[in-house]
């Protein structure tokens, strides 16, 4: 009879606890949702709007689920659409981001991890100093430096060309890449190369030998955050190229946000999505990596 | 670790071959170094200089005292801006951050998939401000976004017109900016609160403190200079608001969404008034110093105490 009665209350209380838990878990998977779902609305219409006819979207408006899906405006996105007067669509711009962004991501990382490597393991009287005021360069608004690279781009003919951005973009991630190369260098232990000196190796051959065989997680950060921060510059390429020789990046408001002139929404989507592409498949393949920099960068 | 270390033991080596090698890292660095010094340093002084300048649509050298300034600030675009400015601020780190600490919480309680909720609140940071601002410029659009789509859905009488209306499009920037921004907030803050050590929070719990005040008297204070990183961060995107706004809104309807950054640009690239538009640059600086030389001492400060526990 006790046991009988015992029962019934010890199941009450395990049932109340089961009820909570479910309810809360419950809870925390419907905000994720919630979330996730807003979060993803934007990524969901450029692309379900990149694949539909324009009819279909002034009809039922943006956010519709797809009813008929085509590729003809990726073609005209890609070769035709009309970009400042040209009608030969975005992919030149598409170039020209690449040639730009990929040399002056190469050049400013091998820079970086050069003079990572000697603010770390060579220092000299003053580096610290030294370093101290490269790091500046990472908090410099773009403004500070438009009317000097205006002067110096015109100076050296490189006004409105793909090379007087790789310029600027090259000395303005010096400062970041050598930051971020620098703080991980540090933390290789200096009797390293002590012993390696000891053994007679020099400079080029300790950072062959030891520097850069550590480095591969740090040069895949760095890459990854000056891919995407040159790639989706905008002031720099709308301030110093026009028309054809822009990046995509400052082409693609011009192109989709004109108001009467601007590329209709299907064509539109699309080249949104050609500009945002690189960047999304670099995040969501380097994702670790893309999370390491942020927390490197934002901490140190 | 010194170059004299070096050049004692190698031996066989001769003395110019010697110097070259204590020379080497130095000859290495020094045009990065030249190149970084210049960016920051000169560049400032030269825009500093033209902002005190009378320059209009060349640079003049000359001295015009603080004229420049004194016109910036009784210009309507710059004082817009700058009210802009400080309500996005405020409005945009607040949100930001309460959206990220909420998700990361939510993502802390042993969920499943965590790197798949992780990835989709975390991408919109991979996507630049121009496209950010274009999207959501097509979701605010009343003939094609999300009032259309209401409308489709029969709230015939629903209306969400942000972008058109002058006392309310600053808040389609900002909506924009927290769906941008949040899950670098999550990121950060996640990262904070799984570096802290679990038996404190035991011991809180045996103690018989619910969930809630666990976090909020033992958890987050813990991970306060997290806050503030994130804080310090989002108030530079803030400051440096540009391509956001003129993908979003072009700064519209009139001058309403008008930022610093986007007022710089105008003086000196549209309407030939360079030397306003330094001394704008310069007041942008000036923010940015605000905001992160107090911040940088703190961080020095904090680091040498942490040290000498």
């Amino acid at each position: 009879m006790t046991l009988a009665i015992a029962i019934p209350a010890g199941q009450a209380e395990a049932r109340n606890a089961w009820w909570r838990h479910v309810s809360s878990r419950t809870a925390i998977y419907a905000f994720l949702t919630l979330f996730a779902l807003l979060y993803l609305l934007p990524l969901f219409v450029v692309i379900a709007n990149s694949f539909r006819p324009l009819p279909e979207i002034t009809r039922y408006g943006l956010i519709w689920w797809p009813q008929h899906l085509r590729l003809g405006a990726w073609a005209e996105a890609w070769s035709s659409t009309c970009v400042a007067g040209t009608c030969a669509g975005v992919q030149r711009n598409f170039y020209n981001s690449l040639l730009m962004t990929v040399p002056a991501t190469v050049i400013s990382t091998l820079l970086g991890a050069l003079n990572g490597y000697i603010l770390s393991k060579w220092r000299f009287r003053g580096s610290e100093v030294l370093f101290a005021c490269m790091t500046l360069g990472v908090f410099m608004p773009p403004q500070i430096a438009l009317l000097p690279w205006a002067y110096i781009l015109g100076t050296l003919s490189l006004t409105n060309s793909v090379a007087g951005l790789i310029l600027i973009h090259v000395v303005q991630g010096i400062s970041f890449a050598t930051l971020f190369c620098r703080n991980y260098y540090v933390a290789i232990p200096d009797d390293l190369i002590k012993a390696a000196r000891i053994d007679g190796a020099g400079f080029w051959r300790i950072f062959h030998r030891i520097i850069l065989p550590l480095s591969p997680p740090i040069l895949i950060v760095t890459v990854i955050w000056q891919f995407t921060g040159i790639w989706n510059d905008y002031i720099i390429g709308m301030a110093f190229t026009s028309g054809r020789e822009q990046p995509i990046t400052a082409v693609l408001v011009a192109l989709a946000t004109a108001g009467q002139q601007a590329a209709p929404f299907d064509v539109a989507s699309s080249a949104v999505l050609i500009a945002a592409l690189p960047p999304l498949l670099i995040y969501f393949i380097g994702g670790k990596y893309f999370v390491r920099g942020l927390t490197q960068g934002a901490i140190k | 670790m010194t170059i004299a270390i070096s050049s004692s033991l190698a031996s066989p080596a001769t003395p110019w071959r010697q110097r070259l090698m204590a020379w080497t890292p130095v000859l290495l660095i020094a045009p990065s170094l030249v190149a970084s010094l210049i960016y920051v340093f000169g560049f400032t002084l030269w825009t500093l200089w033209i902002s005190l300048s009378s320059s209009t649509l060349l640079p003049q050298y000359d001295f015009a005292g603080a004229k420049a300034y004194f016109e910036l600030w009784s210009s309507p675009r710059w004082q817009i801006a700058y009210g802009n400015l400080l309500t996005f601020s405020v409005v945009y780190v607040g949100a930001a951050m309460a959206a990220g600490l909420a998700l990361a919480i939510a993502i802390d309680q042993r969920i499943r998939a965590e790197s798949s909720w992780r990835t989709i609140f975390l991408y919109p940071l991979a996507v630049s401000f121009a496209v950010t601002g274009t999207v959501w410029s097509w979701l605010f659009s009343p003939d094609a976004g999300i009032e259309f789509l209401a409308h489709q859905l029969g709230f015939t009488d629903f209306a969400f017109r942000l972008t058109i209306h002058r006392e309310t499009a600053l808040y389609a920037i900002i909506i924009a900016g927290i769906w941008h921004s949040s899950g670098f907030a999550m990121a950060l803050l996640l990262a904070g609160l799984r570096s802290i050590d679990p038996d404190i929070v035991k011991a809180a719990m045996v103690d018989g403190a619910s969930p809630a005040r666990t976090y909020r008297k033992v958890i987050l204070p813990q991970i306060a200079p997290i806050f503030l990183a994130v804080a310090v961060v989002l108030l530079q995107y803030a400051i440096k608001t540009f391509d956001l706004a003129v993908a979003l809104t072009k700064g519209g309807p009139g001058i309403s969404t008008t930022f610093p950054a986007m007022a710089v640009y105008d003086f000196m690239f549209q309407r030939g008034q360079i030397a306003i538009g330094a001394a704008g640059a310069i007041m942008i600086l000036a923010a940015l110093a605000l905001v992160l030389v107090p911040y940088s001492l703190y961080s020095a400060w904090h680091a040498r105490k942490e040290s000498a526990r």
